[in-house]
């Protein structure tokens, strides 16, 4: 008999790790990136929250997985049509090429939230304000962390919830990984520039995940990281473009001024483009916040309006690495179940 | 004398009326402040007393503004009002010419058809009949136009009418059965006597050919007097009271005398001028794209009239002054709204430990507004084109400094923002400016309004404008194609509308839009909104921005910081205030 032939589109985590499940599996996989590389925004974070591991060790033991698995990788693929007619899928590339596939993957991720919509916070217009993607990058890059002036900062300040929670933006759901992260860049800030006073503006900190609360409390204890719950009204540059942030503390009641030689935005995630696109070609429905939609909040997590189509990782919902390792592995199983005919669908007594 | 008792339901009718109409009018110039009182003694001896007799017979009988919006509605206000009058004049003169004294009993002309069998005794006998007829056929026909209306109001282009209250509907029916009872009468009567024109006698025979009409005539002249005199009882308590009060208001508007944001007489007249005829229901975005039904400045001014506006209404509405463009009256809506909001303030509050002095003195002085501060490109657009310029001034607001007032006056705390405006007018005095520049059109409009500045108040873009034609800055033309949104405090709040379309023309290639200048739709953020939740306003701002999407552009450009906010999320193009455009240029 003829292999079944899955489609996963996106190359991330969620991507590489469902393709690795599937054709190992004996599926017949193919691994549709848009990029050059794999490894999706994990190639652009230099070490993981909480245990500081390096983010290049886990791309390392994706692409293992992809050659061990003999995964057909297709880079440099730009989508321009995915279509189901009958049972079969096809997709359709820009440079002509068509994959036809029984089942598909969605692992099309998310995007970073552009923080020149947040315009009162002045990203893209001041020199001294950066994101969270921006500041992982100077991690990367090896380099020490300076201003724009070449300076080494002695103030730092980092603002939570930067288009996630945020009404007035459209987005009012929390994006999870966003208060880790800053927890995590705060003690690398401390420990990369001694004497920095570094200061995380929050809302709440949503601490869930395992060890989460021990690496909090670390950035506190051991490197007396200030936290200061309150959100940041609007950031201004003075002459010397340092950036004066006014924010209200809002434990203590009195509304505070600092200046800072560096704002650093943790920008929340939104519905990457690629998922909308091509969840729209497939027909696929978006929930409320813009993200796929699944079939039912507890059960059919992974499984979609169309049958063969199925999501796995943060195309679906923020979510942190490990969770997007689970995710990809369960829609795997799915995908799997739905090719050898057995129907979940039957499961369900509610519409 | 004729006479008849079926003449009594009219005459206590009309006399009741006067006499309550005469009480209501009495009272509310009466309590008109000493100042507006004497406005309208000036007034009445003044030129402005026949500029408002113009303006009442091209409003009050014409219609000539509902006209403008929506011809058949226009046709069927002017044939009740100008047909009635023409009618009650018509049958007067006919009546005294019959009877040959310049006096007789007032209800004489009313019902001239059932006293007068013999009609050819008197000279242009002939030409009244026809002449009365066409009137009732006039009238008659703007009769079928308002149950259409009532049935179905798309046959008008309406979405939707209005809805009537207990005492609107009597009147309602008593003036829709006036004009076919009186029809009736006098064909009925014409029909025995062959005393009417073409229409009523036409009639008269007809029904003469199977009616019993000299019983049934009899009858419907009772009928049509009780028809007139509940009509008359009933208007006062109606919203055909906006047919006598419409008149006083444009007198007093001629006058001078204004709306100030406090509830008082003049707002009385204003509210009772309202002929609900609902042209604001289909012009209120709250309807069109958030889907409230009930808060349109029609119902408002109902609730208002009847003592009954509750405080969820009187915030429901963005005061972007949509409806009172589009209102034939003219009545300051925003300003009616407002003065409601004032009776749910919590009361006053000492703002005393606000202290801001004024360091140095200047020509200009620039107030950029909190809005401005949330979106820096424009404030920092701003500083750079005063720096080319070289103009000397003064940053009011750089480091944070007191409101300017409008958020708390748009939510009717009128004390507490009089009390910042106390605040600010004397920072602005002591800076010895002689023009005060605003990027924030909501500012702009509290600055204009309610400070009483000896100075001139200025919105950016007529300042850069300004600069530009005096040769102190260069604009670069680009060949960006863009569209202009007016933002509403701008346009329809401080009438500057010339000035940035001006301005834009030396900078892009201007497209002109559907909803421009004083019809332009609010982006949905405004800060009268009090009520709106963040979905509602998202319905107003994609609909707005679906309808600038149209023509194709490079560019959306406003004049507002918060329309530019608001309109940024999920525009197609860019959007950019029109001091980035100027200092995109100038820096190249």
């Amino acid at each position: 008999m003829k292999k079944k032939r899955v489609i996963v589109i996106g190359g991330g985590i969620s991507g590489m790790e469902a393709a690795t499940h599937l054709a190992s599996m004996g599926y017949d996989v193919t691994l549709l990136e848009k990029d050059k590389e794999l490894g999706g925004h994990l190639l652009g974070w230099e070490k993981l929250f909480p245990t500081m591991r390096m983010g290049k060790d886990v791309v390392e033991f994706l692409n293992k997985g992809i050659t061990l698995s003999k995964v057909n990788v297709i880079r440099k693929a730009e989508i321009v049509n995915a279509v189901k007619t009958g049972e079969i899928f096809t997709v359709t590339l820009a440079n002509g090429n068509k994959f036809e596939s029984d089942a598909v993957i969605m692992a099309t991720g998310y995007d970073l939230f552009d923080a020149r919509k947040k315009e009162e916070y002045g990203y893209g217009i001041y020199d001294n304000v950066i994101t969270s993607a921006d500041l992982e990058e100077k991690f990367l890059s090896g380099k020490p962390i300076l201003t724009s002036k070449g300076n080494v900062p002695k103030k730092i300040a980092l603002v939570h919830c930067v288009g996630s929670r945020d009404e007035k933006v459209g987005n009012v759901y929390c994006s999870k990984v966003c208060c880790v992260t800053a927890v995590k860049q705060s003690i690398e800030l401390k420990e990369s520039i001694p004497g920095v006073d570094v200061y995380c503006l929050y809302m709440d900190l949503r601490m869930f995940g395992m060890h989460f609360e021990t690496l909090y409390k670390e950035a506190q204890e051991k490197h007396a990281v200030n936290f200061i719950r309150g959100r940041l009204s609007e950031a201004c540059e003075n002459q010397d473009s340092s950036i004066i942030v006014k924010v209200e503390d809002t434990l203590a009641g009195k509304p505070l001024r600092m200046t800072v030689d560096m704002l650093v935005l943790m920008v929340g995630m939104v519905p990457s483009a690629g998922t909308v696109k091509v969840g729209k070609m497939l027909g696929l429905k978006f929930g409320p916040n813009g993200f796929l939609k699944s079939m039912d909040q507890h059960t059919m997590g992974t499984i979609t309006n169309i049958p063969g189509v199925f999501i796995a990782g943060t195309c679906a919902a923020p979510r942190p690495i490990n969770n997007v390792f689970v995710d990809a592995r369960a829609a795997a199983i799915t995908a799997s179940s739905y090719l050898e005919g057995y129907d979940i669908e039957k499961r369900i007594s509610y519409s | 004398m004729n006479y008849d008792p079926f003449v009594l339901p009219l005459c206590i009718g009309v006399i009741i009326l006067a006499a309550t109409l005469a009480y209501k009018y009495l009272y509310w110039i009466l309590t008109l402040s000493n100042a507006d009182k004497f406005k309208i003694l000036k007034g009445l001896f003044s030129f402005r007393f026949f500029k408002a007799c113009k303006e009442v017979f091209l409003e009050s009988l014409v219609h000539r503004k509902v006209f403008k919006v929506n011809p058949l509605l226009g046709y069927m206000h002017m044939s009740f009002a100008l047909g009635w009058l023409l009618l009650i004049l018509g049958g007067t003169v006919e009546s005294k010419i019959h009877s040959h004294r310049p006096f007789n009993a007032p209800y004489e002309p009313v019902f001239f058809k059932f006293f007068n069998h013999d009609i050819s005794m008197y000279p242009w006998a002939d030409e009244f009949q026809l002449l009365m007829d066409v009137l009732l056929l006039f009238v008659l026909s703007g009769l079928v136009l308002a149950i259409i209306k009532r049935i179905y109001s798309r046959f008008f282009g309406m979405k939707k009418t209005t809805k009537l209250r207990l005492g609107d509907r009597a009147a309602l029916m008593t003036l829709w059965l006036i004009f076919p009872l009186r029809f009736l009468s006098e064909s009925f009567t014409s029909g025995i006597y062959h005393n009417g024109g073409f229409l009523t006698d036409g009639a008269g025979r007809m029904f003469a050919t199977f009616l019993p009409l000299h019983n049934l005539s009899y009858i419907s002249w009772w009928a049509y007097s009780f028809a007139l005199g509940i009509f008359f009882l009933a208007l006062p308590y109606s919203r055909y009271m906006h047919i006598f009060t419409e008149v006083i208001l444009i007198f007093l508007r001629n006058f001078g005398i204004r709306n100030c944001k406090v509830y008082n007489s003049f707002s009385a007249v204003e509210v009772h001028s309202c002929s609900r005829c609902g042209i604001c229901i289909d012009k209120c975005q709250l309807l069109t794209s958030a889907r409230i039904r009930d808060t349109q400045s029609v119902y408002f001014l109902q609730d208002v009239r009847n003592n009954t506006v509750r405080e969820d209404k009187a915030y429901d509405c963005m005061l972007c002054g949509r409806c009172q463009e589009f209102c034939p009256v003219g009545i300051n809506l925003n300003n009616i709204r407002i003065s409601k909001r004032f009776d749910f303030t919590p009361g006053n509050k000492n703002f005393e430990y606000i202290s801001q002095k004024i360091e140095k003195t200047a020509p200009v002085i620039y107030f950029a507004g909190c809005m401005t501060h949330l979106t820096p490109s424009i404030k920092l657009a701003m500083e750079g084109i005063f720096r080319a310029s070289e103009t000397d001034y003064i940053f009011l607001d750089k480091d944070g400094t007191i409101c300017c007032g409008r958020p708390l006056m748009m939510a009717g705390e009128i004390l507490k923002a009089h009390q910042l405006i106390e605040k600010n007018s004397k920072l602005i005095k002591d800076s010895g400016a002689k023009t005060l520049v605003t990027s924030c059109p909501i500012c702009l409009k509290v600055f204009k309004e309610d400070y009483l500045l000896n100075i001139e108040v200025i919105h950016h873009t007529q300042f850069i404008l300004r600069l530009a034609e005096e040769g102190k800055i260069t604009l670069n033309k680009s060949d960006l194609k863009a569209v202009y949104h007016d933002p509403c405090e701008l346009g329809r709040g401080c009438n500057v509308y010339k000035e940035p379309r001006q301005l834009l023309n030396k900078l892009v290639d201007l497209q002109s839009i559907k909803n421009e200048a004083e019809y332009s739709l609010c982006c949905g953020s405004s800060l009268g909104g009090l009520q709106l939740n963040s979905v509602q306003r998202d319905h107003i701002r994609i609909d707005t921005l679906a309808a600038l999407q149209k023509p194709e552009h490079d560019l959306l450009v406003t004049a507002c910081p918060l329309c530019k906010k608001t309109l940024s999320k999920g525009a197609d193009s860019e959007v950019k205030d029109i001091a980035e455009v100027v200092w995109m240029g100038m820096k190249g």
